[in-house]
């Protein structure tokens, strides 16, 4: 038992680096998407969970401010947003001393008006002449920083760097492209599983040869047979119909493999019952198979959602990069390149264009796995 | 396109195929029950009308194209002209061909391997400890993520700043941790590559696990458990009685591994397009499709490439299927 025990304590050991290797990154991502995208650029996501040190710029607020009273002129404001939680430490008026005061000294500007700072924030200006520039004056402020996380990135990106519209477009594409294979599919492995015609084997090893056909080898002549329609009917080559029917041949063998390997596990006494009852072919299938398919189904269509929301290539041959079509991971691609060293918005369109995927995931993980490992016991 | 223009686009497109289905079945039942000498003509019909739009799809989508590729494989770069080998002569003697070449086997080595090696050894762990399944949904949860996603949460963590600055890629901050100096490490060559194999094998280890942590529940435990009354220990059981058991199993992830490795397409791109020395067939391909207004010569000769990477498992699926289909 005590040897048991040993290697147990081992066995949860290396489990945890394991586990810890494998979360670290999403979760790295995910805390990162939260942060503020200053801090973010400046410090490790790890360091977010403990007060930082951060210094700033604040520019006070101009001559429009200002109010009277004993004889001084004043302007009141804060620098940092309410419910910040920042708490400054020093502060400065040059940029050469940018932390010369301690909070609660009053600090003299040059033309004798005078400053002074709380650690919240608030600052009190005064002068006994009027202020008459429009602009303020530059403060920097050193402060201590508590864990903020804010959902400002997200929405950054969803409006103004144009991920909305993606997600909209990624969803246009991934619907009909699960559903369209669905629906033929599941006529094609019902004919080949119960119609008896000849050239069915054929047929039949075809898809299995078509499984593992690269999807490379079709972007050619599929590209070029889109030009030509676009040409010959004066429409764009380019469209959501093109990609649901390129993802439908891309997805066709896989899915009509894996309904194939369902559907002959069914009781063949079941349909030559109900064909002995006078029901056509369609009958049998719609009130027989379907009903009995729907696991299958459910397992189908998350694997080849999950295919068709997570590629790139098609999306790049076969849609434009138009705002209007553009898919999210060819927009999070075009990100990564122009805005490379913007981790806020990388981190957060990525966890943006991992939502939906995830949710399937955590909800339906059962259906997933047990596609994945039906579609493994061949090909 | 506004969002409702959109969903009706969406709803149209599928209640074409909804309506094919539904529509023909409503004509042949109506043609079909007016005579008994129809009724035979009425089943074939049946048959092609369930078959027709798969098989249309399937002809011109993979069919077609596998031979036209080859065909254009032939052809200069508009298909126009035909040059004989001239576009496989070019190939050989171009250095990104050779590097992309040089780069797919190391990938086909090393990910396959080692996302089996590290599925078969978690499976195996979190198979003993109660909070397994746990563990188990962790490392799978990459399975769901886009190759792009993955692109980014890695380069997050491969990112570099200069030394003396504090590093925000957690990577470079466990480097800097233990004193030695930060690396940019997607710019050096040769390891550049095994960084973005750790994508990959990140990635599909998930694969590999869920589908052994199925297979592993086939063991007989009286087997297992007569190991272990007889004294083997842990490693014994794991090296003489569970991965032989597994070998089928291990095969298949094998297989199915390699066949996504040579077509890795998405993690070369997003990260460094093929850029010191990092360059793979499909990303190469990619490249030639519309470099220059396109060569689909040579995209084709690129395509082919991949193909004749997977023949020897087509093959042998095509193989199995048969010894399966006559039992």
């Amino acid at each position: 038992m005590k040897k048991f025990s040993i290697s147990s304590i081992f066995a949860q050991l290396l489990l945890i680096v394991f586990v810890f290797v494998w979360i670290a990154p999403t979760f790295g991502l995910f805390i990162s998407s939260l942060r503020d995208k200053d801090v973010l650029a400046i410090s490790g996501w790890w360091t977010s969970f403990t007060t930082t040190d951060v210094n700033e710029i604040y520019r006070t607020k101009g001559m429009e401010a200002q109010i009277e009273e004993d004889g001084y002129f004043i302007i009141k404001d804060k620098v940092f947003e309410e419910g910040s939680g920042k708490v400054i430490s020093r502060f400065g008026i040059t940029s050469k001393n940018i932390d010369e005061f301690m909070v609660g000294e009053i600090a003299v500007f040059k033309d004798g008006s005078e400053i002074s700072i709380d650690e919240k924030g608030n600052y009190f200006w005064r002068s006994k002449e009027k202020f008459t520039k429009k602009k303020g004056k530059r403060i920097f402020v050193s402060a201590t920083s508590p864990p903020i996380f804010t959902l400002d990135n997200y929405k950054e990106v969803l409006l103004r760097e144009g991920l909305g519209q993606a997600f909209i477009n990624t969803f246009a594409v991934a619907i009909p492209s699960t559903l369209i294979p669905l629906i033929i599919c599941s006529f094609f492995a019902y004919s080949l599983t119960w119609m008896r015609f000849f050239g069915r084997d054929l047929l039949l090893a075809t898809v299995i040869a078509a499984l593992v056909v690269p999807l490379q080898m079709s972007l050619i002549p599929i590209l070029s047979i889109y030009n030509d329609i676009g040409a010959l009917f004066g429409v764009a080559a380019k469209s959501f119909p093109g990609i649901w029917m390129a993802h439908t041949g891309f997805g066709l063998a896989s899915t009509t493999f894996l309904l194939w390997n369902f559907l002959k596990s069914l009781p063949n006494e079941m349909m030559e019952a109900a064909r002995v009852d006078g029901a056509t072919h369609y009958d049998t299938f719609m009130k027989i198979v379907v009903p009995l398919s729907i696991p299958a189904f459910a397992s189908i269509f998350i694997l080849q959602f999950l295919w068709v929301w997570n590629d790139l290539l098609v999306g790049l041959v076969f849609l434009d990069k138009h705002p209007s079509e553009i898919i999210l991971t060819a927009k999070l691609k075009e990100l990564l390149g122009s805005r490379g060293e913007n981790w806020e918005i990388l981190t957060t369109g990525a966890f943006i264009s991992m939502s939906v995927p995830l949710l399937i995931f955590f909800s339906l993980q059962r259906y997933f796995i047990r596609g994945l490992v039906a579609g493994s016991v061949k090909g | 396109m506004t969002i409702f223009s959109l969903a009706l686009t969406v709803l149209i497109g599928i209640l074409v195929f909804v309506l094919f289905f539904h529509i023909s079945n409503i004509l042949l039942d109506y043609f079909g029950k007016r005579s008994s000498k129809i009724f035979k003509l009425e089943n074939s019909f049946r048959v092609v009308i369930f078959i027709a739009p798969a098989f249309i799809i399937l002809f011109v989508f993979i069919i077609y194209p596998v031979f036209e590729t080859i065909r254009l494989s032939f052809y200069d770069k508009i298909g126009r002209e035909f040059l004989g080998w001239s576009n496989y002569a070019w190939a050989i003697k171009d250095p990104d061909f050779r590097r992309s070449i040089l780069n797919n086997f190391g990938w086909l080595l090393i990910v396959p391997t080692l996302s089996t090696f590290f599925g078969l050894v978690i499976a195996n762990l979190a198979d003993r400890i109660w909070w397994g399944t746990i563990a188990k949904s962790i490392v799978f949860m990459p399975m769901a993520i886009s190759f792009v996603g993955a692109g980014v949460i890695w380069k997050f963590i491969y990112d570099y700043r200069g030394p003396g600055q504090e590093q925000i890629g957690l990577l470079n901050a466990i480097v800097v941790a233990f004193g030695f100096e930060p690396q940019a490490w997607l710019t050096i060559p040769i390891w550049n590559n095994l960084f973005l194999m750790a994508i990959m094998i990140w990635i599909q280890t998930g694969l590999a696990l869920v589908i052994f942590s199925a297979a592993l529940r086939s063991i007989p435990s009286e087997t297992l458990d007569a190991a272990r009354i007889d004294g083997a220990s842990e490693l014994k059981i794991f090296w003489s009685i569970i991965i032989p058991y597994l070998q089928q199993t291990i095969l298949v992830i094998w297989t199915i591994i390699t066949i996504l490795v040579l077509k890795v397409f998405d993690i070369i791109y997003a990260m460094t397009n093929g850029q010191w020395q990092t360059e793979v067939l499909a990303n190469l391909m990619y490249d030639w499709m519309f470099r220059g207004g396109g060569d689909s010569g040579r995209g084709s000769v690129l395509a082919f490439c991949i193909m004749i990477g997977v023949i020897p498992i087509l093959g042998w699926n095509l193989y199995q299927h048969r010894k399966d289909q006559k039992i």
